[in-house]
């Protein structure tokens, strides 16, 4: 008997019965809906983080003060040996070959205002460099000047949100505001950013670092983003930068150089395990799914032992009869799994339009799972009433009901 | 053909034994056309399913075709079933969901001829039965008489040369009857070895052959040309 046949005769006999097979298909159609849609919204977390770290820009070194011998949260580190001055910051963009932008960075807070509104809002002193390495964008007027780093320029670019506070409708570029003590020319406005990593971007103010300097009164950096040229240059350049700082700082190395890809590693890890988690607990229901499926081709069996008897008295063998309930189980589950990867891929797709920010689709690994498992459990529970219709006495069978 | 020698079988029905064959030695020659006969749980249809290899004696030997079938394995079974014996019985057993034509393919599938084949074939019994033009019809649009027919059609397909009926006209009007038994004495004149489980003896009559069982043993064998005239038929004969 050749596949195709077998095949054939299994259809044929699930068509007979369409009600019944319709349901276990069902059941086994949500098992796989469930595991596809969850492992989806896992993976669309993971992704959506991956992506906000990606968004403050790629192939980025973070040199932060201080040298934390644990690994640890940045800006934590109890020593502060010597500052990172806007000096350090300029020689890692002369004298590394691999670092294509350098953006140092000073923060501080202090009063903004315009006329007789006031705010307080976060003053980042930084660079024209800010822009690409943090991928930001102006919205009106200009960015930062390209003028070398020291020159302390009375000059501010406003974050969205604040433009719209200060401002309310009015153009603010070529406007004056005041800074804490400092009179600042507006010279552009940013587009807006969103929260990125939990600060909004859009709440802040830009200043000249050198200015941002003065004004906090600060001889040492927050800290300097470099972008690397290429991601494969990433660790040479980090091991470059620590170099530079050893010999510049007096032999000492009181740095600490911060990759994303370490962040972004560990957050994606932790999600990873989450989507499997999730996935496991659906996969649960592939195996009630399965019980479904033994239930209905035991009922199968029984309602047609008379049908097994006539085969067994054509000259159908046991395992012929084994196989064709197995290729019925089979099919029930398989069809159920198509079925329910295409609810679940449809569910999917329904809740992407729906929230466009979150980039969820499913990981094809768990397709394939979701897939083999229904298959699995298919044959694996149609395994006992296919072996019971085998085993059928055919006398018994052609003279049953 | 077939040879049996003290063929015993015992079943337990509610926890009581039941001798449904009680040392039963025949003898069927190739062609032959035997009748067996009996009232009910006499043992004959037990009989029949022993002769074709579905149920196995508790003892004794039965020989087929040469072979010592208590030997042979359930997939050796299986294929003398498939190649040499054909079945027909009194409900049709024929599968619901399958079209006429679809039945009597049933055990070429099983036995994996090629599809151009199957449907020659097909075509062939079901012409020899009467039934072309019902080829696509299931089996809840046909008559009883037809049923059969297909039935027959699906018990010979395989080309077998031992068929066995049991009732098979038992469900059926007096001129279906008729055209089954016709088409079987067809059969049995091409070669073919018929043995035929009945309790009519308009059916029996037919035979060259009759055995009466009663209670699981041979009680009486004469001509089936006899059958109609004798009385108390099921009774065992008057010695002397």
């Amino acid at each position: 008997m050749t596949f195709t046949d077998l095949f054939r005769f299994a259809a044929g006999s699930l068509r007979g019965h369409r009600l019944r097979t319709a349901l276990s298909l069902l059941g086994m159609a949500i098992g796989v809906a469930a595991v596809v849609a969850l492992t989806a919204l896992g993976e669309g977390a993971r992704r959506y983080v991956i992506d906000q770290f990606a968004s403050i820009g790629t192939n980025l070194l973070i040199v932060v003060p201080g040298k934390s011998e644990t690994t640890g949260i940045p800006g934590m580190a109890t020593a502060t040996p010597n500052d990172i001055t806007l000096e350090d910051a300029e020689a890692v963009g002369r004298q590394i070959r691999e670092v294509d932008k350098v953006a140092p960075i000073v923060v501080g807070t202090e009063d903004v205002s315009y006329g007789a509104r006031r705010r307080q809002v976060a003053v980042v002193g930084s660079t024209r460099e800010f822009m690409a390495v943090r991928k930001v964008s102006v919205a009106r007027g200009e960015f930062l000047p390209a003028a070398e780093m020291q020159r302390g320029r009375s000059v501010v670019v406003l974050g969205k949100q604040v433009a719209q506070e200060l401002f309310r409708g009015e153009e603010p570029v070529g406007r004056i505001v005041r800074i804490g003590s400092w009179r600042m020319r507006v010279i552009g406005v940013m587009a807006p950013r969103g929260v990125q990593l939990g600060m909004n971007v859009d709440d802040v103010v830009l200043v000249p670092v050198g200015t941002a300097m003065k004004m906090f009164d600060r001889r040492s950096l927050f800290r300097i983003f470099v972008q690397v040229r290429g991601a494969a240059d990433l660790e040479r350049a980090k091991r470059r930068v620590i170099r530079l700082f050893v010999e510049r700082h007096d032999g000492e190395e009181d740095v600490t150089v911060l990759t994303q890809d370490a962040v972004v590693s560990t957050f994606s890890q932790i999600l990873g395990a989450l989507t499997l988690a999730v996935g496991a607990i659906a996969a649960i229901s592939l195996t009630v799914a399965g019980i479904g499926i033994m239930n209905v081709m035991l009922v199968a069996v029984s309602e047609r032992t008379r049908e097994i008897g006539l085969l067994r008295a054509v000259g159908v063998g046991r395992r012929q009869v084994l196989a064709v309930f197995l290729t019925e189980a089979a099919l029930l589950s398989a069809a159920g799994g198509l079925f329910g990867l295409a609810v679940g891929w449809t569910a999917v797709e329904i809740l992407v339009q729906i929230f466009p920010a979150l980039p969820a689709s499913p990981p094809p690994w768990a397709v394939g799972a979701a897939l083999a498992l229904s298959f699995g459990v298919g044959l694996l529970f149609g395994w006992l009433p296919a072996r019971r219709a085998a085993r059928l006495d055919p006398v018994l069978a052609l003279a049953s009901r | 053909m077939i040879r049996l020698e003290k063929i015993c079988r015992t079943y337990q029905l509610g926890g009581q034994p039941v001798h449904a064959l009680v040392d039963i030695d025949e003898h069927v020659a190739p062609g032959e056309h035997i009748a067996i006969m009996g009232p009910s749980g006499s043992g004959k249809s037990t009989l029949l399913y022993t002769l074709g290899c579905l149920d196995r004696p508790d003892s004794g030997s039965y020989w087929l075709d040469g072979r010592e079938v208590a030997r042979l394995s359930d997939e050796e079974l299986t294929q003398i079933r498939r190649h040499l014996i054909g079945f027909v019985f009194q409900s049709f057993h024929l599968v619901p969901r399958l079209t006429a034509a679809e039945n009597v393919e049933l055990p070429m599938i099983f036995a994996g001829l090629p599809r151009g084949e199957r449907r020659e074939r097909v075509a062939g019994a079901l012409a020899a039965v009467s039934l072309a033009d019902r080829s696509d019809h299931r089996p809840d649009q046909l008559s009883g008489g037809e049923r059969q027919r297909v039935a027959l059609a699906r018990a010979t397909v395989m080309q077998p040369r031992l068929l066995l009926a049991d009732e098979p006209t038992g469900n059926l009007d007096t001129a279906s009857g008729r055209q089954i038994l016709d088409l079987l004495d067809h059969m049995n004149d091409t070669g073919v070895t018929l043995v035929v489980v009945t309790h009519d003896p308009n059916v029996a009559q037919r035979a060259d052959r009759v055995i009466v069982l009663v209670d699981g043993q041979i009680v009486r064998r004469l001509p089936g040309r006899d059958v109609v005239g004798t009385a108390n038929l099921f009774a065992p004969p008057e010695p002397g």
